[in-house]
């Protein structure tokens, strides 16, 4: 497996982990790599073991088999303080008794870097996060989003060969979670630091992440570059979790699969919300149960001719009303079929 | 209710405790430094002044002073690696342990005393070490008291501190000695400082371990008084004493406010115990070694309960049904244990429910700074009898309760009264956090659901208060069966409590005597032991944290 091709300088790999709590495989047999400067996605649902995934990685549980490699090496008897990685929690952890320039230069002063070197290099990362002037605050001063971006800062200051990030931005509001996870990729990017990431939000791991593995049950059911993730979910239950509104089988998708492609042979198809679209020459027929406008468009519940109940989108500002029969047709960017199980 | 009768019923309600204490408190201590002011009813201050001047003074303060400062620092250097043991780690037997360590901070005084000199007498399992009657020995005991405060104290905020933060340090390169100097120590701070505050405090004011250890060669504040009023009836000698410990009590408690800031943490994060590891081993080993000095001069103790003239058996613990050898008392000892478990009855009733409605009263947060400067001053009056020595205590009812206007000399309410002054702040300190943890929101809450405010209380606080209220009496009845201090002044030959008879009969020669002085000791020992016991069992974590 991975172990077998590992070679030096290719970066993190995980061979067959896996970590028990009382018994329990939180992680079960969990095997992936990172290449050097890929940053990967880990994304499932709370409770799924992706926390407790990367607290294997960064040395702070102690696995029940398998192994963490880096660069070919062996880290299974490294402490936590010689795997050269850094870990940002999700509530940054800062350190309340040390200013914001203390807790950045605080790796470097562990290794006794020159003070003004130390200086330096605090103010080019508080720069890098977008907080140049903020040296003197203490952390109790900061709002949530400042707080995880000087734990950012912090993390990158000892340069790690590999950045552990738990949920980074989960903590933050909508909005600058939305924000902040673009100007993570543009600082992962710059900095070229390679980077695992867990986190339970499609959103922010589409926004960060080169590639993603999906994690259920403490098991990886699937890996792949972000866009090959969402574009074939692996079955029925990834494709729900990346979004997609509902999954069809059975004699209402093979209807669909006729429609579309005939010739395909998958027999489950993913559907996002805005999958079916209201359209006067459309093959489908519906009756509208229910229609609610939103600021882009007329979001419709619907009961589809032999597919059943749906969620259809219709052009902002057309009059659709309960009760009325419609056409729709399929937009396929917005369908993705599914591996029978 | 309106807010004018919620006020009022309020001042009422803190009416009652501020005249108890401003009656069995305040009004003797005040008597006591009066006394020294004014000996015969002239004032005569250059006379107090005198007495400082005594070069045998200068002695007891000086050993006063560098016995605790020793002590203290010894505490907290054996208290640390017991407090990560027993707070960051999980394994079976914790739970037990922890009731363990807190045995002897509410042991006897005198128990204690007795128990060290077993230890260092030239019979005893350290006899080859020469320690009988030294400083050393005096030192030993004082740290055996009170490593429980500073593992209580400090394992509180150890617990409450959030492992991520020490792994954050650990995920960033820090070796875990860099991790402990740069995050954990810096955040245990606050309950170090609290901690050895408490413990310099109570090392400074010890009573029964220094008069049974420390003969006559070494005397501190506390037991100069004590001489000074028993052997030698130089009343304003004692009283010149007393105002001068007041006054050194009474900065070090300001000191100690100033300093510590943050109290300590009730809620925790998260539990962030875990199994030892390999690397967990030097602390274990030290923690361990810490264990075998608590439980040494107790397992002493116990042997020589049942050594008897010829072999072992149970003739000393027969033997407490007499006076003892040559009548040492002048009634059977058992008469003492009986006293004892009476008086401690009501004082813990009296300490408990004076402290219930203290706590319940400082919990509350006052909106307005007038409000809040009187409730700060109204907390500090109940943790006042924490600083003021119960020697300085027993003193002063002495010589202000027996002649009216309040003659209460013959009084069997005497001993339990002075007994709940020195449990109340104990009391009040195990109650008031659990409440303040409360969030307020959840009394409005309630309010704004149509409760009033007694219905408030017992929907709101009461399931909260129960079981540090169990705790504390159990704690204030341990307290009060150890009392030795003011009890030492208060209680007649005629009628001792079980403290007082124990250290009648370590005074007087025979082997019978000291046979039975251990197994009292014993007897008491065990007694407030399963007090405690049982209090653990509730697992108020505010209990002997300060």
């Amino acid at each position: 497996m991975a172990d077998e091709v590992h070679r030096p300088g290719d970066g993190l790999a995980v061979c067959g982990l896996t970590v028990r709590f009382d018994g329990t495989a939180a992680v079960d047999d969990v095997s992936l790599t990172v290449p050097t400067g890929e940053v990967l996605a880990v994304l499932g649902p709370s409770g799924c073991g992706k926390s407790t995934l990367l607290r294997a990685v960064a040395g702070l549980e102690v696995p029940a088999s398998g192994r963490v490699l880096y660069d070919g090496q062996d880290l299974s008897r490294v402490p936590t303080h010689r795997r050269g990685f850094a870990l940002m929690f999700q509530d940054g952890q800062l350190f309340a008794h040390q200013t914001v320039a203390r807790n950045v230069g605080y790796a470097l002063r562990l290794r006794h870097v020159p003070r003004g070197q130390t200086d330096r290099r605090v103010d080019q990362l508080l720069e890098l996060v977008g907080l140049a002037g903020y040296a003197d605050r203490k952390p109790g001063t900061l709002s949530g989003g400042e707080r995880q971006r000087v734990a950012l800062a912090r993390a990158l200051a000892v340069e790690p060969r590999l950045l552990l990030l738990d949920e980074p931005l989960s903590a933050l509001d909508r909005g600058l979670r939305e924000r902040l996870a673009a100007e993570l990729r543009g600082i992962l990017e710059r900095a070229g630091t390679s980077a695992v990431m867990v986190t339970h939000d499609q959103e922010e791991a589409f926004a960060v992440a080169d590639r993603m593995a999906v994690m259920r049950d403490g098991r990886i059911v699937q890996t792949g570059t972000v866009s090959e993730v969402w574009e074939h979910p692996h079955d029925a239950w990834t494709a729900r979790f990346l979004g997609y509104a509902t999954v069809l089988s059975g004699e209402a998708a093979l209807r669909l699969r006729a429609l579309l492609d005939p010739g395909a042979g998958w027999t489950e198809v993913a559907l996002r919300r805005s999958a079916l679209r209201v359209e006067a020459q459309g093959p489908l027929q519906a009756l509208v149960v229910e229609a609610r406008q939103t600021p882009e468009l007329v979001r419709l519940e619907l009961e589809v001719e032999g597919l059943g109940r749906l969620a259809g989108v219709a052009e902002p500002g057309s009059d659709v009303v309960v009760g009325e029969r419609l056409r729709l047709r399929v937009d396929p960017e917005r369908i993705a079929p599914v591996p029978s199980a | 209710m309106t807010t004018v009768r919620v006020r009022f019923a309020t001042l009422l309600l803190a009416a009652v405790p501020v005249a108890v204490v401003g009656v069995f408190f305040v009004y003797p201590v005040v008597g006591l430094v009066a006394r020294g002011f004014w000996p015969d009813g002239a004032f005569a201050p250059t006379e107090v002044l005198d007495v400082l001047g005594r070069s045998r003074v200068h002695r007891v303060l000086w050993f006063t002073l560098w016995s605790a400062g020793l002590a203290t620092l010894l505490a907290v250097v054996l208290g640390l690696p017991l407090a990560f043991v027993l707070h960051r780690l999980r394994f079976p037997g914790r739970g037990f342990l922890r009731a363990l360590v807190l045995v002897p901070f509410v042991l006897p005084t005198v128990v204690v005393g007795v128990a060290f000199r077993q230890l260092t007498a030239p019979r005893g399992i350290l006899g080859g070490l020469h320690l009988d009657g030294s400083a050393a020995a005096i030192v030993a005991a004082l740290v055996f008291f009170n490593v429980s405060v500073v593992v209580r104290t400090v394992g509180a905020f150890w617990e409450a501190l959030d492992p991520r933060a020490e792994q954050a340090a650990a995920a960033l390169g820090a070796s875990p000695r860099q991790v402990f100097g740069t995050v954990t120590l810096p955040a245990l701070v606050p309950g170090i400082v609290s901690a050895a505050s408490v413990v310099f405090l109570f090392c400074a004011t010890a009573f029964g371990v220094v008069l049974t250890m420390g003969g006559l060669r070494y005397a501190n504040i506390e037991t100069e008084i004590y001489l000074l009023t028993t052997q030698e009836l130089d009343l304003s000698g004692a009283a010149a004493l007393s105002i001068l410990q007041l006054v050194v009590i009474t900065v070090l408690l300001v000191v100690a406010s100033r300093v510590r800031r943050d109290p300590a943490p009730l809620q925790r994060a998260q539990s962030a115990a875990r199994p030892p590891r390999l690397r967990d081993l030097p602390v274990l080993v030290a923690a361990g070694l810490v264990v075998a000095f608590l439980l040494l001069p107790m397992a002493s103790m116990v042997l020589a309960s049942l050594q008897q003239p010829v072999g072992w058996g149970l003739a000393n613990y027969r033997a407490l049904a007499t006076p003892g050898d040559d009548n040492a008392l002048l009634v059977p000892a058992l008469v003492g244990l009986r006293n004892s478990l009476a008086i401690a009855v009501v004082a813990t009733a009296l300490s408990l429910g004076l402290g219930a409605v203290v706590a319940g009263l400082v919990s509350r947060r006052p909106r307005t700074a007038t409000g809040r400067r009187v409730a700060g001053l109204f907390d500090g009056l109940f943790m006042l009898p924490l600083g003021v020595s119960a020697v300085t205590l027993g003193f002063g009812f002495l010589i202000t309760l027996d002649h009216p206007p309040i003659d209460l000399r013959t009084s069997p309410l005497l001993i339990p009264v002075a007994q709940a002054m020195v449990a109340l702040p104990l009391v009040v300190r195990i109650v008031a956090p659990v409440l303040r943890s409360v969030d307020p929101r959840q009394r409005e809450a309630a309010a704004s659901l149509g409760a009033g405010p007694l219905r408030v209380l017992l929907a709101v606080d009461l399931p909260v208060a129960w079981r540090p209220l169990l705790a504390a009496a159990g704690f204030a009845f341990a307290v009060s069966l150890g009392e030795f201090g003011a009890t030492s002044f208060l209680a007649r030959s005629d009628n001792p409590t079980l403290p007082v008879v124990i250290y009648r009969l370590i005074s007087h020669p025979g082997a019978l005597n000291l046979g039975m002085a251990m197994a009292a000791s014993c007897l008491l020992a065990a007694t407030t032991a399963a007090a405690i016991l049982l209090v653990e069992r509730l697992r108020i974590d505010s209990v002997g944290t300060f």
